[in-house]
């Protein structure tokens, strides 16, 4: 099962990503588990300073932009 | 009988909820079943359109100044400066690299260093606002410290690409240009005064390693000057104002105006197919249409210029890749910002009507709080900006309105520098990044410094 984890402080941009990502887990058929973060000090501790990002499984997978759902469905499989 | 239960409980908590039956958790029933937020929206509405002051001349007429500025705003600004602006900040998110900037931003940079390049970076790493906020964080917590964030926090907001250019062209080229050099000098200012005044205190560094971004491929520098220099030549060329006089340089190159767009285009769409793996075809067909719409309609260079934009979003359409990524952050800014935009011009329409003109504020109030360049009113315009929320660019239909209300110039560049950066929202994150002490010293500083612009600028 995949831990997914949005990193962001809530506009849009996290928003498209956290779609964009539940999207890719579907279309890569893989269980996952989706969470997002808004705290900016929690959003720190994964050592991250421009979000939106996507962490999955703990290590950070890309920041700063919104991964297109093809992008993240590689990352998946 | 209807159920005044609250949804979602089971049988037996009724039950037991109603063998603890009080007023108040009566009260809470009803509440939850009744859908009292859908009622009072719906009663709000009802008492908004009862007493709908249409009729008085007042109201009316400020209806129709937010109406006539939108009109403004889509016909002399929208395709010629928004549009170009959009691919430009796009562009800057796509092909330049981040990381590269994000390095003197660390932990180890040489400090003078780190405030330079902070007080620049705003242009390159923040355009959203929603993005400086954890960019403060992380430079405060695990990069270069507390002076180099604040200098960042203070100047990215006023320098992002699309500021700069929507302030140029609406509010005019000085004010345009003092915003941007204020912001970046003055931010250098605010970093230093706090990190001088909390220089004895141990900054907390958080424990994880700064997960850098992944360098790109290395595109040669002379490539994307070349390339952003095409882009800007055309954004600039496009919007070249009509001078007074009908001799010298600025006049020469109004009469060219759309020959020189046409030439930075051309250059523009020979970088994009030699250095940016366009796809002839494309930028052929973009072309094409380009010059049979100017053909066309040559005593209307919106209808070519548009056009060109269409053939450039053509060409960006590819399944990946850098152009992909070009494309989608421009559609991208476009969704976020037009709305906010469009929300913020008539906002500022009805409230202070379009210059020489008044909306529902009569211009003797604006002109007796911020008019002129007094200390007061440069103080106020600076306090007022620090407090009030400006979703991105809205500040500059709000500031064109205050002007043409009877802001002066000095207490105009007060809001423009303090409002941006600050909003009574950011205040509370900023408060839990860097604590209410902290805060407090920042936000002082910041609506100081803007004043004192402001004076210094309203003077000259």
């Amino acid at each position: 099962m995949k831990k997914l984890a949005i990193l962001g402080t809530g506009c849009a941009k996290c928003v498209q990503l956290a779609h964009n990502a539940e999207e890719a887990a579907k279309a890569a058929g893989v269980a996952y588990e989706l969470e997002k973060v808004t705290d900016i000090n929690q959003i720190l501790s994964y050592g991250v300073m421009t979000t939106p990002a996507l962490v999955i499984d703990g290590k950070v997978a890309s920041m700063g932009k919104v991964l297109p759902v093809d992008d993240i469905k590689k990352m998946l499989s | 009988m209807s159920d005044f239960s609250p949804p979602g409980t089971t049988a037996e908590e009724r039950v037991a909820a109603a063998g603890r039956m009080n007023p108040v958790t009566a009260l809470r029933g009803i509440f939850a079943a009744i859908e009292w937020k859908a009622f009072a929206a719906i009663l709000a509405i009802f008492l908004a359109a009862f007493y709908l002051p249409v009729g008085t001349p007042r109201f009316d007429n400020a209806v129709m100044e937010s109406l006539h500025l939108v009109k403004w705003y889509a016909r002399e600004h929208v395709v010629l400066c928004l549009v170009p602006a959009f691919f430009i900040a796009g562009a800057i998110g796509a092909f330049v690299s981040q990381a590269s900037v994000m390095k003197y931003l660390g932990p180890r940079a040489p400090k003078p260093l780190a405030y330079g390049v902070a007080s620049l970076s705003g242009t390159v790493l923040a355009v959203c606002s929603c993005t400086i906020l954890p960019l403060f964080a992380g430079i405060y917590r695990m990069g270069a410290g507390l002076g180099p964030a604040a200098t960042f926090l203070y100047s990215g907001p006023a320098i992002n690409v699309l500021a700069i250019i929507l302030t140029a062209r609406i509010l005019g080229v000085e004010l345009g240009v003092a915003r941007s050099v204020g912001a970046v000098v003055f931010s250098i200012f605010v970093g230093l005064l706090m990190h001088l005044i909390y220089w004895r205190e141990e900054q907390r560094k958080v424990e994880a390693a700064l997960a850098m971004p992944e360098p790109p491929e290395t595109r040669p520098l002379y490539q994307v000057i070349v390339y952003f220099a095409a882009m800007v030549a055309i954004l600039v060329f496009a919007n070249w104002g009509k001078p007074d006089s009908t001799t010298g340089l600025w006049h020469a190159i109004y009469s060219a105006k759309w020959l020189l767009t046409a030439a930075a285009a051309a250059v523009f769409a020979v970088t994009l197919v030699l250095w940016y793996g366009a796809r002839l075809g494309k930028v052929v067909a973009g072309a094409a249409l380009t010059i049979a719409a100017a053909v066309a309609y040559p005593h209307e260079p919106m209808v070519p210029f548009l056009a060109g934009t269409l053939g450039l979003a053509f060409v960006t359409m590819e399944p990946d890749g850098d152009l992909a990524e070009w494309g989608r952050l421009t559609w991208g800014y476009a969704k976020q910002i037009i709305p906010l935009l469009l929300g913020g011009v008539l906002v500022a329409g009805l409230l202070l009507g379009r210059p020489g003109h008044e909306g529902l504020i009569p211009n003797a109030w604006v002109e007796g709080a911020v008019g002129g360049n007094s200390l007061v009113a440069n103080f106020f315009a600076s306090i007022a900006g620090a407090f009030m929320y400006f979703a991105t660019l809205t500040e500059v239909p709000i500031m064109q309105g205050l002007m043409g209300s009877g802001m002066g110039k000095g207490p105009a560049l007060a809001l423009l520098l303090a409002g941006p950066a600050l909003s009574l929202p950011s205040m509370l994150v900023l408060r839990s990044i860097m604590g209410t002490r902290k805060t407090i010293v920042f936000v002082s500083l910041v609506v100081v410094l803007s004043t004192v612009c402001g004076l210094i600028f309203g003077n000259t």
